[in-house]
């Protein structure tokens, strides 16, 4: 199964690299992986998804809690949560093809960022699933290249990932 | 206000946090710090010949004391040659200190001599590590990394020294914290009591019950604890290589060790019981043969303070996170508890009939019930060199082991009655572990016997540490099974490779006389070859208490180690008993 995990981690130098490390010696596999400062400059908020069953991702969750550098995660998919992911694409659009990205665009409210004489770049944010499904609707003959966030998520409601 | 350079901010952490020995080796990047350990250091350095001894040693030091080793190397070479002995600490969990030294900051990236990434080439292999960044947080960072090391799940923690933040001529203030607060890490402190209580009724209710105690006894303090409850409930106990010493190994409830080279009656009992307290201990592969046959009536009370631990290969029934002893002792409690308010509770005739099925076992194969080798070659089988040492010294001796048949004939024949006592590299499996483990310990314990059970093979990866023992005058004595092969590669290769000796035995006219090479570093060597001078030689060696003894004994090469289970695909109780017969 898919799961999305928030981590909370110390910024620190070589923090990220034993996330990393962790899943590349346990072969564990990461999906996506996004990491930036949080508004507490001594804390870094990252969001992976992986994919594995039950027992392998309690692995994951224990491993992770296990390093010194992490203060805290939670796995976001094991209750109400949000998950947004950017991507910036750029297609082909000469002739008729200028319209129907456009239209396609609007129905998945994407923006078009960026027009050259034969191209549109894209903007498009939502789910994972969104943005496959975007890509499909354009098809793989238009596409030139695309650039993904990878998922960012939190929890609905109340709840709150700090210290 | 005292001010202070990196250097000497060092020297001063260490002696606060009650460091007893620096094991290490200098070199360009910690220049200053040696400088100011020649100035201001009255804790004793201990110069070995190779960085990878140093760990080693601070490592066994740390394993015999339970306080946690130090070392301290050069980079770069000095750094890597340490990974060895850090892999093998971290697979055992053991407390220790690395201080390594780094290139100046500002040249960290750009290839400069000397150069390794250390916290990234160690970062597998630690439980933590840092680089420090600046002279003031010196004291901070190495009494964090004592606290990483000694606390939760043991493990090494490297602290990585850039040479400029050590400069003798920046002085910062020296500040010593008394304590460190870490947010991030909080290893737990004592198991759930209601998962205890459900360990102890379905305990209390077992018909045929084990309790497999694992190295976290040791490293826990908890082998006297466990001792009380298997004594209390009258339980058969089985260990792994690590657990050795964490119940009596001469005691009537002892089955043995358990595992790939496990006794009979251990691993059939395992096999066949109902419920197993496995303690301290984390289901490696070498102790349970095929993970999906193992154990099949078996309930499983897990207890482990790492939770990563739980679960992992072998699914527990009861998981309980906490340190042993803790865990144990509650338990303890609980038992005493219902005891006093139904002393019904406490009646074990429940578990007669399952004593009387071990003791068969027990007779019919037991390590030392039974016929476990020929006694009538005249070749010196491995075995009796064991059985005589654990008759010589009573048990009481530190054994320190390196890898391979010898290290399984003294984890099967010397019968540890302490923990702390059996001390080998189990987890990686580090040929070269041995003699310098020897040294860390014989220095924490200079009034005891220790010994070093070694092959021919595993004491050429660290030999030139006899010249350390010359320049400390160490009396170890290094007892060589000298079978004049990789015997343990050669096993394998008899059994499932139609007795290719694939460069197992090529050695064997190129080895040294290591008797002359003993006493070409001052030492006494002294050469075995008949049985009948096996006992007389041995005694000699041990009762010369102020020399370091090299005993070569000549042992059949054609000895093979068993039991051993049969894989793949077996199960606990399947074993081979001897080179025709399997269970
Ligand atoms: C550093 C290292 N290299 C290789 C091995 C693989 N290995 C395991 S046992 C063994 C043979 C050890 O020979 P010796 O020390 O003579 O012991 P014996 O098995 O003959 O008693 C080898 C090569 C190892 N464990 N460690
Ligand atoms: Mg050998």
């Amino acid at each position: 199964m898919r799961r999305i995990i928030a981590v909370l981690l110390e910024n620190e130098p070589g923090a990220l690299s034993r996330v990393v490390g962790l899943f590349s010696q346990r072969g564990y596999n990461i999906e996506s992986l996004t990491v930036a400062p949080t508004e507490d400059a001594t804390l870094s908020r990252l969001t992976l998804t992986t994919i594995g069953d039950d027992r392998t991702i309690e692995q994951i969750t224990k491993h992770l809690n296990r390093l010194i550098d992490v203060v805290k995660l939670v796995d976001l998919t094991e209750g109400e949560h949000i998950e947004r992911e950017i991507m910036l694409i750029k297609v082909k659009a000469t002739g008729a093809q200028r319209a129907e990205i456009k239209r396609c665009t609007d129905i998945f409210r994407g923006q078009i960022v960026d027009v050259g004489p034969s191209v549109y770049t894209v903007q498009l944010t939502g789910t994972s699933d969104k943005l496959d499904a975007y890509l499909d609707a354009v098809g793989d003959a238009s596409i030139l290249e695309v650039v993904r966030s990878g998922v960012s998520g939190i929890s609905r409601g109340e709840k709150v990932l700090g210290l | 206000m005292e001010l202070l350079s990196g250097g000497e901010m060092i020297v001063r952490t260490l002696q606060e946090e009650g460091v007893e020995f620096i094991f290490g080796y200098p070199g360009g990047a910690v220049l200053h710090i040696y400088d100011a350990i020649f100035q201001h250091c009255d804790i004793p350095h201990v110069l070995v010949r190779h960085e990878q001894a140093a760990i080693h040693a601070a490592d066994a030091y740390a394993r015999a004391t339970g306080r946690p080793g130090l070392a301290l190397v050069t980079s770069g070479p000095g750094a890597t040659n340490a990974i060895t002995g850090i892999a093998t600490a971290y697979m055992d969990s053991i407390p220790m200190v690395v201080l390594s030294g780094q290139v100046q900051s500002h040249l960290i990236g750009g290839d400069a001599f000397q150069e390794t990434d250390m916290v990234g080439v160690s970062r597998p292999v630690v439980k933590h590590s840092f680089l420090v960044k600046r002279t003031e947080d010196i004291p901070e960072t190495i009494k964090k990394a004592f606290y990483i090391a000694t606390t939760g799940r043991p493990g090494p923690v490297v602290v990585d020294l850039p040479k400029d933040i050590t400069d003798p001529a920046a002085k910062y203030e020296f500040k010593y914290p008394e304590k460190v607060k870490m947010r991030s890490y909080n290893p737990a402190h004592r198991g759930h009591s209601g998962q205890i209580r459900k360990a102890v009724n379905l305990l209390l209710e077992a018909k045929r019950p084990v309790v497999y105690c694992g190295g976290g006894v040791i490293l826990g303090d908890g082998a006297e604890l466990l001792t009380k409850l298997a004594k209390d409930l009258n339980l058969p106990v089985a260990s792994s290589l690590m657990g050795l010493g964490g119940y009596p190994g001469d005691d009537r409830q002892f089955l043995g060790m358990l595992g790939m080279h496990g006794a009979y009656e251990s691993n059939t009992a395992m096999h066949h019981s109902d419920v197993i307290l496995a303690v301290g201990v984390r289901f490696d592969d070498r102790t349970t043969n095929t993970v999906s046959k193992y154990c099949p009536t078996a309930k499983i009370i897990h207890v482990d303070i790492d939770p990563t631990s739980i679960s992992k290969t072998v699914t527990a029934d009861v998981p309980i996170v906490g340190p042993v002893s803790t865990v144990l002792k509650e338990m303890l409690d609980q038992i005493a508890e219902m005891g006093a308010t139904d002393a019904q509770t406490l009646d074990r005739s429940g578990i007669d009939n399952w004593w009387e099925q071990i003791d068969e076992w027990r007779d019919a194969h037991g390590l030392w019930t039974a016929a476990r080798y020929d006694t009538n070659s005249n070749q010196i089988k491995p075995q009796q060199v064991i059985e005589t040492l654990y008759k010589l010294t009573g048990g009481d001796a530190y054994v320190c082991s390196d890898v391979g048949q010898h290290q399984m004939f003294a984890a099967q024949y010397y019968r540890f009655n302490k923990p702390r006592h059996w001390i080998n590299s189990g987890g990686l499996g580090t040929m070269g572990f041995g003699f310098p483990a020897a040294m860390g310990v014989k220095l924490a314990f200079p009034d005891e016997q220790v010994v070093c059970v070694t092959g021919e093979g595993s004491i050429q990866m660290n030999i030139q540490e006899l010249s350390t023992c010359t320049q400390y005058q160490l009396p170890i004595k290094i007892i060589t099974l000298n079978n004049r092969a990789l015997g343990m590669v050669k096993q394998w290769q008899d059994m499932q490779y139609g007795g290719r000796y694939s460069q197992t035995i090529s050695y064997k006219d190129a080895l040294p006389d290591f008797t002359k090479l003993a006493e070409a570093y001052g030492h006494v060597g002294i050469r075995v070859e008949k049985l009948e001078d096996l006992e007389t030689k041995m005694k000699e060696a041990l009762s010369l208490k102020d020399r370091l003894v090299f005993l070569d004994v000549a042992v059949d090469p054609a000895e093979h180690v068993y039991p051993m289970q049969i894989a793949p695909n077996g199960s606990m109780r399947d074993m081979w008993l001897n080179k025709t017969e399997r269970t």
